[in-house]
């Protein structure tokens, strides 16, 4: 197809945005054919969420350089409100759901079903229940979205999305906190939803999910266009192919080789109950044992609800959950866990999936963030924190981790999702802990980073600390640990040395019902 | 250049807030013909508003941490009235009654605390029964007035240092030493700062704006000396001043001050990093109580009696001048610095506005509005940031 004769319905020229001390867009351009699954792929902070919060008007006309075509003719949307109207509709990195009032109330937030301001709740439940079933969700349009899971979730914003007019729907990494399962429904939606003739924008980390969804890849790095793909044209589209327009360079290995040196055994549980905190009969985690040794670096797979951020949590300080017992052994000997700090000073250290409302101060710089969890360190004799020392020490993980801010004191809130996670990660490594739980380290993170985290990993086992890593990425698990543990409906089913890890085996584990 | 109009940019708010100060001092210095800065106007502006900071040093430790304390008027009336009766009724010495007050403030303080903290009742509805209690306490213990209190008590607040080294010229020399004393300090602090980024290869603040921040600083406490210096130094000048620098480094520099931003800012996520946050919480409203004790001692001191009326809209006062001074009402964001800066805003507003002879109804409408103002501004110039 030559230029002319693409239907296209929405072209970005030229832009470019500034925030105070970061040039995020740098002259972007991006073109999107009426009707196909566009694709926009890119390192953390590459720019990929600006370029799609330009569009919808989140940063309105005039904060930013460039020229918006769309339907052929410029557009200047002033907020959301002007490119909801045109039919833009985006769906944040962030679920933005209120957890507190129901899905239907949720999905009509701002353009609710109301004859003079007074609410039609028969209509509002009916539209609700019809636009679940679009997106193929069974749920009761009046439950609050606490109590179904994230990838439940996801798609009520789908449906939320879908009560408007939509002819672009924006997704900002909608997959980036599902399942696979969960995904994959997701993009069989999406396809759907072009067969029907809606253009659809999505910004994903897995390329395995782009390769086979999307028909047109656009590659953005430090800001700038690199290329567009298209996965259709003569040339296949792989993705390595991807990858070397991300980084420039292409990437010999998903993963670093590993030579695990294993001593001995630094943390045990056995025998480990918890019980959920409300409905405190249920039984969540179920007598599990577990233990991992001096440079070792153990997974725990298993699917949403398994139970696997419980039993890590639980045991970091009982931060989750009540009626818990069992027993904890650190260097053979027995500990009690009371309180985050109890865990803490053992040489835990936990780092959560839920980075923005559990992990990180939003509104603090770098440095603060990174001190948190272990002021004591940068106190004098007389307990007064050295401030340069503590700016030294954030600038050390801003350049070893390669967090990519202008300087220590940029505020958490402003970095994009993956650099965030190194901040989180690098919180916890200065905490100088003996055991290290990472929850899904590597969410929302592109692959480049990825491959730096594993690393990491590989050189804190190194240095003889136990690691243990939880994953919804099996093919993670598999490359990055020496042993895994396979959890389903709260107990350990299984047990993998590496040799023996194929994802068929351990999803097998995963899936085990609970026998009595 | 570029470098510096950057960097401004980048911390307009805290410019911003002292630009505003000036520039209010400047309209009232010339409405009021040149009155506002008369020496004897300045050692009352402190005098006068002493009770106003020192309430909201501790009421920025509170609302960082994303609470507020409506009780502190009621508190600072019941335990003034305490101690004026210690005093004038038992005829015990000022220093017992003084130090009595302050452990009754750590008393309230702990009451307080305990409610929010351990009990998890919200510090809006628990500050908002104190209020009515200590009021009542307050009335029950003095009914109206208790007089009669020692001159050396009432000193604390009216008080001035005596003239230990004579005069310059017409200058007191004590007055002089303490500026000069406060001038090197804060050129040292910062210099020694800059030096130790500089060491660890940090960022630091262009020279330009560097050397402009200390000069006015500097030449700030000059002219303020200099004005003191024409009379003496005022005793509640050298509590306040204390309380603000050693409020500020707790703030700063400790484990304590850290964790009530991280509280503040994300609870959950400051759990998760070992922050005992009920302790924390506890100890912002023991320390907010033993603050509120001090701001008792002052005021009672300076009425020369126990009022059971005193305090009135005082926990209004230090919430304005926190707010006016950038705290974020979501909380995890303040500084004393700001506080006070919006006290001396307050407290300048009040003093012109009286010696303009501005009616008291007037006088509280254009607090308000200024009030407003400030906050506004500030919302306004960080979603253009946001969005630039
Ligand atoms: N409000 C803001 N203020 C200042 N800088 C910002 C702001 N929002 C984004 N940035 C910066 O702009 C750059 C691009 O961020 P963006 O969120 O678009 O990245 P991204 O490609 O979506 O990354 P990720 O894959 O990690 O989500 C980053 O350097 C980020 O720190
Ligand atoms: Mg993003």
């Amino acid at each position: 197809m030559t230029e002319k004769d693409e239907d296209v319905v929405l072209e970005m020229l030229g832009i470019t945005k500034e925030f105070p001390g970061v040039k995020a867009l740098q002259d972007v351009n991006l073109r999107v054919r009426r009707g196909e699954i566009h694709a926009i792929c890119g390192e953390n902070g590459a720019g990929k969420s600006t370029l799609m919060k330009v569009l919808s008007g989140v940063y309105p006309h005039g904060s930013y350089d460039g020229e918006i075509v769309f339907d052929g003719e410029p557009v200047a949307f002033r907020g959301i409100r002007d490119s909801e109207d045109r039919g833009i509709v985006i769906i944040h990195q962030e679920l933005a759901l209120i957890p507190q009032i129901s899905i239907a109330e949720n999905i009509f937030l701002g353009n609710e079903k109301a004859g003079a301001g007074v609410l039609d709740w028969n209509r509002t439940h009916r539209a609700a229940a019809d636009l679940l079933s679009r997106v193929g969700l069974a749920e009761n349009p009046e439950i609050t979205p606490s109590e179904i899971g994230v990838g439940k979730q996801q798609l009520v914003e789908i449906a939320k999305a879908l009560s408007k007019k939509v002819d672009v729907l924006i997704l900002d990494e909608p997959t980036a906190a599902l399942n696979d399962d969960d995904s994959e429904h997701l993009l069989g939606l999406l396809r759907e939803f072009r067969d029907q003739g809606m253009t659809c924008i999505i910004i994903s980390h897995k390329l395995g999910e782009i390769t086979s969804v999307a028909d047109r890849v656009t590659v953005i790095r430090d800001g700038q266009t690199i290329e567009t793909l298209d996965l259709h044209g003569a040339e296949p589209v792989t993705e390595d192919r991807i990858i070397r327009g991300m980084v420039g360079r292409s990437l010999e290995h998903r993963f670093p080789a590993r030579k695990a040196t294993i001593g001995d055994e630094v943390l045990r549980i056995e025998d480990w109950t918890v019980h959920h905190p409300v409905d405190t009969d249920r039984v969540i985690v179920d007598s599990a044992n577990l233990d991992v040794r001096a440079g070792e670096v153990v997974g725990l797979a298993g699917l949403m609800g398994a139970g696997r951020t419980e039993l890590a949590m639980s045991l970091f300080g009982r931060s989750w959950g009540t009626g818990i017992s069992g027993r904890v052994y650190k260097n053979g000997e027995e500990i009690r866990i009371r309180t985050v700090s109890d865990a803490i000073r053992h040489g835990l250290a936990y780092t959560t999936e839920d980075r923005k409302s559990l992990g990180l101060n939003l509104i603090q710089t770098i440095r603060e963030n990174i001190s948190s969890s272990a002021l004591g360190k940068l106190m004098d004799w007389m307990g007064v924190i050295r401030g340069e020392r503590e700016a030294a020490v954030a600038e050390r993980y801003r350049r070893d981790f390669g967090i990519k801010a202008p300087t220590v004191e940029s505020v958490v809130g402003q970095l994009s999702g993956g650099n965030q996670q190194k901040v989180v990660l690098s919180k916890w490594v200065f905490s100088d802990p003996d055991v290290l739980i990472l929850d899904e380290p590597t969410r929302g993170i592109d692959v480049g980073a990825k491959y730096e985290i594993y690393t990491l990993v590989n050189q804190l086992a190194e240095a003889g600390k136990a690691v243990i890593v939880i994953s919804s990425e099996l093919p993670e698990l598999i490359g990055v640990c020496d042993r895994i543990y396979a959890m389903s409906q709260g107990r350990i089913t299984g047990e993998v040395p590496r040799e023996r890890a194929t994802q068929e085996e351990l999803m097998r584990y995963m899936t085990m019902e609970k026998t009595r | 250049m570029n470098e510096i109009t950057e960097y401004l940019g980048r911390n307009a708010r805290q410019y911003g807030i002292v630009i505003a100060l000036l520039a209010i001092v400047a309209l009232f210095q010339v409405l009021t013909g040149g009155r506002l800065l008369d020496p004897s106007n300045v050692v009352s502006l402190i005098q006068q508003n002493a009770y106003v900071m020192i309430l909201a040093i501790g009421m920025v430790m509170v609302i960082v941490a994303g609470h507020i304390d409506l009780s502190v008027g009621s508190v600072v009336a019941f335990i003034g009235g305490a101690a004026a009766i210690m005093m004038a009724d038992w005829g015990w010495s000022w220093p017992v009654a003084v130090a009595l007050a302050l452990v009754l403030g750590l008393l309230v303080g702990c009451w307080q605390g305990f409610w929010v903290a351990y009990v998890g009742i919200p510090a809006f509805i628990v500050t908002l029964a104190g209020m009515l209690i200590f009021r009542g306490l307050a009335i029950v213990l003095v009914s109206e007035t208790r007089a009669g209190l020692p001159d050396a008590f009432n000193a604390i607040a009216g008080g001035e240092l005596p003239s230990w080294l004579g005069f310059l010229g017409n200058l007191d020399g004590v007055t002089l030493l303490i500026g000069v004393i406060g001038m090197a300090a804060f050129v040292l602090s910062q210099w020694r700062a800059r030096r130790g980024l500089i060491k660890h290869d940090l960022a630091v603040e262009p020279m330009g704006i560097f050397l402009v921040k200390n000069v006015v600083v500097v030449g700030l406490i000059g002219v303020v000396a200099y004005w003191l210096a024409l009379r003496a130094t005022p005793i509640v000048l050298l509590i306040v001043g204390g309380l603000i620098m050693i409020f500020t480094f707790v703030l700063n520099r400790t484990v304590f001050g850290r964790h009530i931003y991280a509280v503040g800012g994300n609870r959950h996520a400051a759990q998760l990093s070992g922050v005992r946050t009920r302790v924390t919480d506890f100890m912002i409203f023991v320390n907010m109580g033993l603050l509120a004790a001090v701001a008792a001692v002052v005021t009672t001191a300076r009425a020369g009696a126990g009022l059971a009326a005193a305090g009135q809209l005082y926990e209004l006062d230090a919430i304005a001048a926190c707010f006016i001074g950038g705290s974020a009402v979501r909380g995890g964001v303040g500084k004393i610095s700001g506080a006070m800066i919006g006290a001396l805003i307050m407290g300048v507003l009040n003093m012109g506005l009286s010696i303009l002879a501005v009616d008291s109804a007037w006088q509280q409408t254009i607090k308000g509005l200024v009030l407003l103002l400030a906050v506004a501004l500030d919302v306004v110039s960080k979603r253009r940031r946001a969005y630039a």
